[in-house]
Order: structure tokens, then sequence, then C-alpha cells
């Protein structure tokens, strides 16, 4: 029983980060923006996150400076495709390469260094109903937080009018314009939305999930919440759903070697990446499913010439 | 202290210019409330520019804009609205993974929640006749019934004047009728409309007065009443047009195109799924196929053209007597003869990016044997590029600018002489003239009719009735992605091919002839 | 009306083509400008650390070899990618290819220890190229097959790729006399690529670039597979019309990208390493995503652009030798040079217009 709390707290822990960016991105998307860069917006939220904590010693100042540390980042992208019509895809490659690269200078310093992790906040009361009580009322702030904002992200897009209007600027970017919203600006916005919510996202590793700042420590995250908004089928319910079955892939690892299975350490490595791969296999396989369910100006340049 | 006025709305000398062409040189137009006003005018003749300035998405370079005798500054659609100026656009301003009351929500300015919206929609669908369901998503929806969106969303903010752009190219006669009917009522009960067409029976149908524009210069204001369709179109026009030389009959040959129980389903989820489709097309022939975009053609062409193989029932497309099911458009063109010109230019019938001399390459070829040792001969192609250039009167500063830097009806010219220039033995060509200057409209048209002359089998897809009554010797329409019986061009009427368009069969009458 | 001051974009009506090749050198001279704020902040001499960077690398003929070994798998990988990029087939995991090439490379020269023949370094070649082609076919297949993108399968793949060299170098590929090192024996002389200049490590491989710059650029301008490449990646739509199979562009690029990367998988353990290492690329395999951008897609462009890339490399080594500054900063030189180009490639469909709107032709 123990073995099986400890397993899930475990994979909370490993899934938090992914729903985060998973999230971010979702949002992007919805409003037809591909950022590829998730990965350098993690990185850069996980080592200015860290820095933060060193500096300050608050927690919460260090989450707050890794979501603007995530947003600044993605506001290079924001500028460089919104306002100088660069192409998403390059872009978002050169943001991964550039984010990681500076991460790993502004870290320079930070490596060795030790945190002990931020706190839980034991909800008074419910955390000590059994079993229960420890995995769901009995979380760091964080994860309180990323489901807070898996529920205000359902709310926003489907229930209000500026969601609506988020909605269909990725629909189609020209009747937008052509009714008179600004696309430019609310792609913007969103894409910044993107950048602070995989800042926090990378942030939960280095303050959380393993508590010290190792150089390219997101390790393909950022790309695997890529493809979970892909397995989600742009909808915020299944990203939960996904990462949390992608949380449970990557933990299998270290519960394998506790349980003393005999499979080589990079096999189990391997698996989220592979895991990812078929996910994206299985669900691509209906082309037509898919046109559906993404938005139809997503990755298109906007060009309001006429 | 406003003044008053006898118009609603008034334009004195507005001037619009974009790079490389004055789109709108001293425009001035006047309407009353009440009064059905058109703009007439080609493609071209700058008449979208001008109402985008009354709507506010393009500022005008100079002149002023008066409503209700006020000078008004209209700087985006929203301050439009405010004024009470609402346009249905010819392309839709529609989301397509939206539903009716989720679009016309957005185009609201003042949005009242979504219940009571849908409850307003519904009502004005009833008292104009307009049937609309709000909650069905767009991408579900005719075309028809998309435009009845447009019309609702503008009439829910209750204008005083209502711009229309080409609203009936996408319909079929029976609709138009429907559509002018509700105009009519809606100016009877005081609005202004602004008529844009280039179509003059429905101008004298619908309009009281008509402004023309020719090249972006105004060539009048007239009463619609004093002037014939004739008078119209020379000031359409500028001249004269020469009427089609037809030539003589020729003896018809061989069936080269046969289309036996087509049926594709549609591998996309917004695309038509094709069903039994029976046609043929005999040398020294041309047929049309009339229909509403997005019925089927885009599907019919590219399984024509081996785009789409129909692996499921290879002989079910046959050229020259061979079933071709399985084979690819490079086999079809090269064994066959077999030319086809897609509806969409851009990214379709040409690739934007690249050079005049690559895009001439692209189906040419093998037939004109543009490849010399592995290698690409850019002399030749440029040369043949550079032919269809002069040919066709293309208006280009050369070969070398992409082809996406040439206006659409340019490119079109292109594209059509690429294919023609080739002398095919087999034609498939969507919308051959679309977007394309009255002039070159006519060499195309002759173009096609010499083909078949010289014993070509030709099959034109058109939404363009006039022109299909024009140049074809048998007509069908589709709708729907099925394809109607075919009965001779000389037999049939507009009316007749609306009906076909419509999916309906015509019964009695020609349905005893071949 | 008053003139605006604040410049906006104006579209051009054609592209203009004087702005593709200024276009890499204003993004070069910006990336310049910026480092020197970089290295102020990080408290360095600026005018040291250019010099450190840009300049004592290449001011030794071994140095230059240096940059050319360097620059040799950036440039194969370059010219490789820039056709799959032109096609619109986004293969972002050449290091995984390049890794998998590494591995069937290094098996073969492992394979082949202390025997010799002419024949042993063809075949470590041609097995490098097999091994990426290998890596790039899943993607292929995954993407025809089952629509699914190819960025990430591809990637994903990489990682993979990377834990598989770890793995057969901490098992069957391990030196048996290495005292458990994660490391494969040296390989014997008759699998190392033969020096082109000697006291230096400039080996074959150099040569090999040159010659993939040459066939990639006839390749891509005047053969009918290339121009299928190029018009695929503009408007796929317009391929099929002319009855050029998207999928049959998919695989090739994907196949040549992924063999040529492996060969210079093979090339890197057989030429400079000599042995299977746990890590044998410092991420040339994306950096080659940076080059073929700043090189325009073009494989002439490529090999500059390679050669830039390279000197980052080299410059990070040296001023990480002599100023004490970290290695990351290649990775941001890297990542700045790229954004700059992106942004400064506006000017070739767009002007700077100040003042207002509208010029009358």
């Amino acid at each position: 029983m123990d073995i099986l709390i400890a397993a899930i707290l475990t994979i909370i822990t490993a899934a938090t980060p992914l729903l985060f960016a998973a999230l971010g991105e979702l949002v992007t998307e919805k409003s037809g923006v591909l950022n590829l860069g998730i990965e350098g917006m993690m990185i850069m939220g996980a080592i200015i996150g860290f820095f933060t904590v060193h500096q300050t010693d608050s927690a919460f100042i260090a989450i707050i400076a890794s979501m603007i540390a995530g947003a600044l980042t993605a506001t290079i992208f924001a500028i460089l495709v919104l306002k100088f019509h660069a192409s998403q895809v390059p872009t978002g490659l050169a943001l991964t390469i550039f984010g990681i690269g500076l991460s790993a200078l502004i870290g320079q310093s930070m490596i060795g260094v030790a945190y002990e992790g931020i706190p839980k906040i034991a909800i008074p009361g419910l955390s000590s109903i059994p079993v229960i009580g420890d995995i769901f009322f009995n979380q760091d702030g964080l994860v309180y937080f990323s489901i807070f904002m898996v529920v205000a992200t359902m709310w926003f897009l489907n229930k209000t009018r500026a969601g609506l209007i988020l909605r269909a600027v990725g629909d189609s970017h020209d009747a937008a314009h052509a009714m008179g919203y600004s696309v430019i600006k609310i792609r913007f916005l969103a894409t910044l939305f993107g950048g602070a919510m995989a800042g926090v996202g990378g942030a939960y590793l280095s303050l959380a999930y393993s508590p010290l700042w190792v150089e390219g420590m997101t390790a393909g995250r950022g790309w695997i919440a890529l493809a979970l908004v892909v397995f989600a089928s742009w909808r915020v319910g299944r990203v939960l759903l996904g990462a949390y079955l992608f949380g449970g892939i990557t933990i299998l690892q270290l519960h394998a070697q506790a349980l003393g299975i005999a499979v080589p350490s990079q096999i189990m490595s391997m698996l989220p990446y592979l895991a990812t791969i078929l996910v994206l296999v299985i669900i691509s396989r209906d082309k037509s499913k898919i046109k559906l369910n993404s938005p139809a100006s997503l990755g298109k340049a906007f060009h309001p010439s006429r | 202290m406003p003044q008053s006025s006898d118009y609603l709305i008034e334009l004195k000398g507005i001037c619009k210019a974009f790079p490389g062409v004055l789109a709108n040189d001293d425009i001035d137009l006047k309407i009353k409330a009440g009064e059905v006003h058109a703009l007439l005018g080609e493609n071209g003749a700058g008449k979208s520019t001008l109402v985008k300035m009354i709507y506010g998405i393009l500022k005008q370079d100079a002149g002023t804009i008066h409503f209700n005798g006020d000078l008004v500054d209209i700087k985006t659609p929203a301050i439009a609205r405010e004024l009470g100026v609402a346009m249905v656009f010819q392309h839709f301003s529609l989301f397509d993974s939206l539903t009716v009351v989720e679009n016309i929500s957005l185009g609201m300015d003042h949005s009242s929640d979504l219940a009571t919206l849908a409850d307003q929609i519904t009502e004005l669908s009833k008292r104009y006749g307009l049937p609309l369901d709000p909650h069905r998503h767009v991408y579900t929806l005719s075309v028809g019934e998309r435009q009845r969106i447009e019309i609702i969303r503008c009439l829910l903010q209750e204008p005083k004047l209502l711009i229309m752009d080409e609203p009936t190219s996408v319909l079929t006669p029976q609709e138009v009728e429907k559509l002018f009917v509700t105009l009519k009522r809606l100016s009877e009960e005081g609005m202004a409309i602004l008529y844009i067409s280039h179509k003059l029976d429905e101008i004298k149908a619908l309009c009281h007065n008509a402004t023309i524009l020719r090249l972006g210069k105004k060539v009048g204001t007239v009463s619609v009443a004093d002037e014939s369709t004739q008078s119209l179109a020379a000031m359409m026009m500028g001249e004269e047009l020469k009427e089609l030389k037809h030539p003589e009959a020729v003896e018809l040959g061989d069936t080269r195109l046969e289309v036996k129980d087509l049926s594709l389903p549609a591998d996309d989820p917004l695309g038509i799924s094709l069903r039994n489709i029976n046609l043929q097309v005999r040398g020294g022939e041309v047929v049309g196929i009339a229909g509403v975009a997005g019925n089927g053609q885009d599907e019919l062409l590219r399984a024509l053209n081996g785009e789409q193989r129909t692996l499921d029932s290879i002989d079910s497309i046959e050229l020259e007597g061979k079933a071709v099911g399985k084979l690819n458009p490079n086999s079809r063109r090269v064994n066959f003869g077999l030319a086809s010109v897609p509806e969409k230019r851009l990214g379709h019938g040409a690739t934007p990016d690249m050079s005049l001399v690559d895009n001439a390459f692209l189906t040419a070829y093998q037939h004109l044997k543009l490849l010399k040792n592995g290698l690409i001969d850019y002399a030749k192609t440029r040369q043949f590029a550079e032919k269809i250039i002069a040919d066709y009167g293309v208006k280009t500063p050369n070969s070398d600018v992409p082809a996406g830097s040439l206006s659409g009806g340019n490119l079109q010219k292109f594209i059509v002489g690429r294919e023609l220039s080739q002398n095919p033995d087999i034609l498939v060509i969507a919308q051959p003239t679309w977007g394309v200057d009255a002039g070159a409209a006519q060499t195309i048209r002759q173009a096609i009719r010499e083909l078949a002359a010289k014993g070509a089998a030709v099959l034109v897809i058109s939404q363009d009735l006039d022109e299909l009554m024009e140049i074809t010797d048998r007509i069908g329409a589709i709708c729907g992605g099925v394809v109607s019986e075919f009965y001779p061009t000389s037999e049939m009427s507009i009316d007749k091919v609306g009906m076909l368009m419509a999916g309906v069969s015509l019964e009695e009458g020609v349905s005893d002839v071949a | 009306m008053l003139p605006r001051l604040i410049p906006r974009l104006e579209k051009r009506q054609t592209p203009s083509k004087a702005m593709i090749y200024l276009s890499p050198l204003l993004a070069i001279f910006l990336t310049l400008i910026s480092s020197v704020v970089l290295f102020l902040i990080m408290n360095v001499s600026p005018l040291e650390a250019l010099h450190a960077f840009f300049i004592k690398p290449i001011s030794t003929i071994y140095g230059l070899t240096e940059l050319a070994v360097k620059a040799t798998p950036l440039v194969l990988i370059g010219v490789a990618l820039s056709l799959g990029f032109r096609a619109g087939v986004w293969n972002i995991g050449a290091e995984g290819q390049l890794i998998l090439g590494g591995i069937f490379g290094g098996a073969t020269a492992l394979f082949f220890y202390e025997k010799t023949g002419f024949y042993i370094i063809p075949l470590i070649l041609i097995a490098g190229v097999v091994g990426g082609m290998l890596w790039a076919g899943i993607v292929a297949f995954l993407r025809t097959k089952f629509n699914a993108n190819e960025i990430l399968t591809s990637l994903m793949l990489s990682y993979v790729a990377s834990l598989l060299l770890n793995l057969l170098i901490h098992g069957p590929l391990k030196d048996p006399d290495g005292f458990n090192f994660p490391e494969s024996r040296l390989f014997s002389d008759s699998a190392l690529l033969p020096i082109l200049y000697d006291g230096t490590r400039l080996h074959i491989g150099a040569i090999i670039a040159l010659l993939a710059v040459g066939l990639g650029w006839i390749l891509l301008s005047r053969t009918l597979l290339g121009y299928q490449i190029k018009v695929t990646g503009d408007a796929p739509a317009a391929g099929e019309y002319a009855g050029f199979s998207h999928s049959k562009i998919i695989w090739i690029t994907l196949l040549l990208s992924g063999g040529v990367a492996g060969l210079a998988g093979a090339i890197e353990v057989s030429g400079p390493i000599g042995q299977l290492l746990p890590t044998i690329s410092p991420g040339y395999g994306f950096t080659a995503i940076i080059v073929a951008y700043v090189g325009r897609l073009h494989p002439v462009g490529v090999l500059f652009a390679g050669l830039l890339l390279a000197l980052t490399y080299l410059g990070g080594e040296t001023a990480q030798i002599s100023l004490k500054l970290p290695i990351a900063v290649t990775g941001v030189f890297q990542g700045l040079l790229l954004f700059f180009l992106l942004a400064s490639d506006v000017l070739i469909h767009y002007r700077i217009q100040f003042g207002k709107q509208g010029a009358i032709a």
C-alpha cells in the first residue's frame, strides 16, 4: 500500500511540469501559434526559478520569476513570428537552442548548489484522511496550482468571450481580422501565457522534482509536452489525463529498479520517448480527426496586407 | 452642428493606392435611405477596395465620407458598425469550428449571452425567410446557409446601410431569387443597400441606381431603369466586346474521356464525397459542368487528373478507352495527353515562391523535353515561359518574378496558357476565366473552342453560367458530389441549369433529349 | 498630415534578391554587437573575448585545420538538411541519425579490430550511412504511414539514440581491457580515416563534405529531383498536381538527410575521435539546423555557414581555456545568430517604411 501511495506521489511530481507546459502550449496553439520552443522556455524557467530561490530564499518569488522568465523567452518568439513574420518552425527551434545555451551560462554558478525543495502544503483536516489525504491534500503549492490552472483554462476557453475570441483567431485569422479583432495582440498574449506556463513547469523541475540545477535538465520534456497537446486533441481535460499518463511512464524506471526488475536503466529511460512516438502514431493515424480538432490556422503566417 | 442631408452616406474624392496600383482614383458615391444602389465593375475595377474603406477595413489616402450629413472618420469596422454600416463579404468571415451562434456573437459589438442571441437568430430567420439552426457547427453547413449567417449577423445590428459584396456568386439561381425577396423587403423597410456585382441581370432586377467603376475610376452614376444591360455593359467594359466566333461544327470523334460510376469518399472531413458520376467527352466536344463552388468540383478534377487515385475501381475513369485509375498525373499526361487546370491557382496550379520559368516547367517538362541528360534545360524552359507570357498577354515585369507576385487574373492566364500551349488531347479545366479581365477571358474562351476544333476533348467546370452557355456543346451540373445528366447546351436555359445546380432533375421538357 | 516617424513594414512586390544575401551578414553583425553586450555583462573585455573567439582559433595552420575538422560534420549534415527543409520535411533529429551512424560505423570498426584491408574504411562509412538511414527511415515510415509529425518523432528518436549508444558502450561495445570505463577500444589504424596534412587531425572527411556541397548544389538547382523537392516544399498540392508523390519526397529527403548524418557520425568516430564514447557529438546535429538556415538552405551558403558555426565551437573552447568563459557561450551565440537571421529575413519580403503609406506607381 505504501509503495502504491509512493508511486502515485511520484507520478504526480513527474506529471506536473508536463501539465504546466502542455497547458500553456495548448492555449498558444488554440490561438493559431505553433511554438516549438517549449523546451527553451521551460529550461529558462528552471534556471531562473532556481537562481531566484537562492537569492531571495522565497519559493513564491522564485515561481513568479520563473513565469516571467518563461514569458520573456516567449516574447522573443512572439516578436520574431508576429512582428517580423518569421516562420514558426525554425523560430521555435532557435528558441530551444538559445534557451538551453543561455540557461547553461546563467547556471554556471549554480552547479552543485543544494536546495531542500518547495514545501508541502497540507490542507488541514483533509490531509489526515488515510491514503487519499496524502495523495490529494498534502502536496506542494504548485501541484494545487496546476490543477487550478486546468480548471481555469477550461473555463476561460469555453465559457468566456475572451476565450471564444482566442479560439476564433486560431480558427481563421483572416475572418477574425475582418471582424476587427487584433489577431497579433491576441496571439502575442496567448504566446506569453504559453511561455509563463512553460516557465513554471521548468521551475517545478528545479524546485520540486529534483531540487538542483543540471544543464539541460528538461531532457526533452518540452517536446513531450508538445506531443501531449496533439495527444489531447487540443482539449484541456485530456491534457490532464495525458500528463499523468506520461508522469506514470517517467517514474516506471525509478520503481522498476526498486522492485529489482533487471532491465538496463537506459532502456527504462527510453520509455517516455518511445511512448511519445507510440502515442503520436495512434493519435495521428486518423488524419481527418486531427484536421477537425486542430486549430485551422495553426502555424500559418498572418499577413494583414489588405 | 450636424448638417441635414438627403443622403444617408456621401463619399467625395476617395483615393486609395497600393504599391504599384491606384485602386481608387477620386471616387464619389451617394446613397439615400431605402435605396438599393449597385456598385458595378469588372474584377479589379476597385469595388472591393471602396467598400472596405466604408467599412473601416482600409483607410482612404484622400477624400471624405459623410454619414447622415456628418463628416466621419471610419478607422475600424467597429466604428462603421456603430454608425449603422453592416457588410456581407464575398469571402465569408466565418469560423468553421465554431457554432452559428458563436460566430454571430463574435461579430457583435454589444454581446448578449449566447442563449438570448440564439433566440434572436431564430426569430430573425423566421421573419426574413432565412432558415438557420443557431447551434450547428459552421463546417456542417452549405454555402447558402453560411451566407445566411452573415446576413443575419448584419441584420441583428439593425443597420442603416447594408453592403453586399458579390453575394450571388456562390448561390444557385433559385437561391438568388429568394435572396432578392429578402433584400427588397429590407429596402422597403427603409434600409439602404450597396450591392456590388458585375452581373447585369441582377442589377436590373434589384437596384434603383448604379455607380460604375472601371480601372479604379468612376465612369458615372445612372438610374438603372433608364439603362439597358447593353449600355451598362458598355460602361463597365469600356469597349464593345467582340462576339465569340463559334467555329464551324466539327465532326465529333471517339470518346476520349469517360467516367463510369465513379464514387470516391472524401479524404478530408470538410471535403465532398463523389457519388456515382457518369460522363463522356468525345473528341471535338466541349462539355460543361456547372455548380456552386464546393460541391465536389475540386474532388472531381483531382480524380480525373490522378492526384486522387481511384484504386477501388480502377476502370471508373477511362482515357482513350483505357482504365487509368491506378495512374498518377504524370503517366496520364504523358500517355494520354491529359492536361488540367485546377480551380485554385496559387498553391495548386502554380507554386507561389518559384519563378514563372520554374512554373512553366511544372507540367511541361516531359511533353516539351525540358530535361537534357537528366538536368533541367533552363534556356529552353525560359523560352517556353516567355512564349506563354507573350501569347496570353500575362502582365509581368519578366519571367523571373515569383508566381505569387502576379495578380490572380494574370496568373490564371499564365496557367491556362501553359496547359493550352501544350496542345493537350484531353483538357479538364476549372473556372477558366475566373478573375480575368474581359478581353483576356475572351482569348481563353476562344482558345478552348479552337482546341476542341482540333479534335481535343474538353471538360469545363465552372460556376459562371453565362460562360458555360457560351462555350459548351453539352452541359450538366454538379451538386453535393453528384453529377446530373448532360443536355445539349442549345436546348438549355439558365433556369434549367440552375435547377440542375440545385440537384433537381429535369424530368419533363428536355428529358427526352440525348 | 504629419509623416509618421515610427517605422512600419511594407510588403515588397517581389522579394529582394539583395537581401537574401545581405540578411545573413546583417545577422552576423547584430550577433557580434549583442555578444559585446553579453561580454560586458559578464565582466570580460569584449575585445579580448572577440579575439579569443574569432581570431585566435584560426590564426595558426593547425587552427585552420581544426576549423575544417569541426566544419566537416556541420557542412555535411547542413547540406542534407537543407534539401529536407526545402521540401518542408522537418527532420530535426539529425543528432540521433548521426549517433546511429557512429554506432554502426564504430561497431564495424571494432568488428575489424586488428585486421587490415583497404575495404575497412569504406565499409565503416557505408555502415554509418545505413545506420542513419535506418533511424531516419523510421521517421519516414511513421510520417507516411501514420501521419505522425516528423519533428516530434525524429527528436524523440534522438534521445533514444543517445541512450542506445550509452547502453552499448556500457555493454557489448565496452573495451574489454578498459577497467569498466564506458568507452570502446581505440580503433586500429586501418579503421582510421587517412590524414590529409601530417601533424593535424584534418582527414578525408573534409573532402567528402566538399563533395557533398557540389553534389547538393547540382541536385537542388539542376535536377528533376531537386525541382520536385522545391515544388513540394513551396506548394505540396501543386506537386501532387504535377504528379510528384509527396510520400516519395518525404522518404527520399529523410533517407538522404539521415544517411548523410549517419555518414557524418561514422566520420566522427573513425576520424577525430577514433573510438566510441558515451558522447560523440557536441550537438552537431542540432547546430546543423542553424547552419542550414544561415546558409539559406543552399549548399554553397551552407559551406560558409558551416565554417562560421564551426568557429563558434572552436572559439568557445579557446575562450574557455584562455578567459575561463563557460562553454555555454557557444550555444548562446548560435541561438542569437539564428534569431537575428530570422529577424533580418523580414527584409527579403518587406521594406522598412517611414512616413505614410502608399507609393503610387
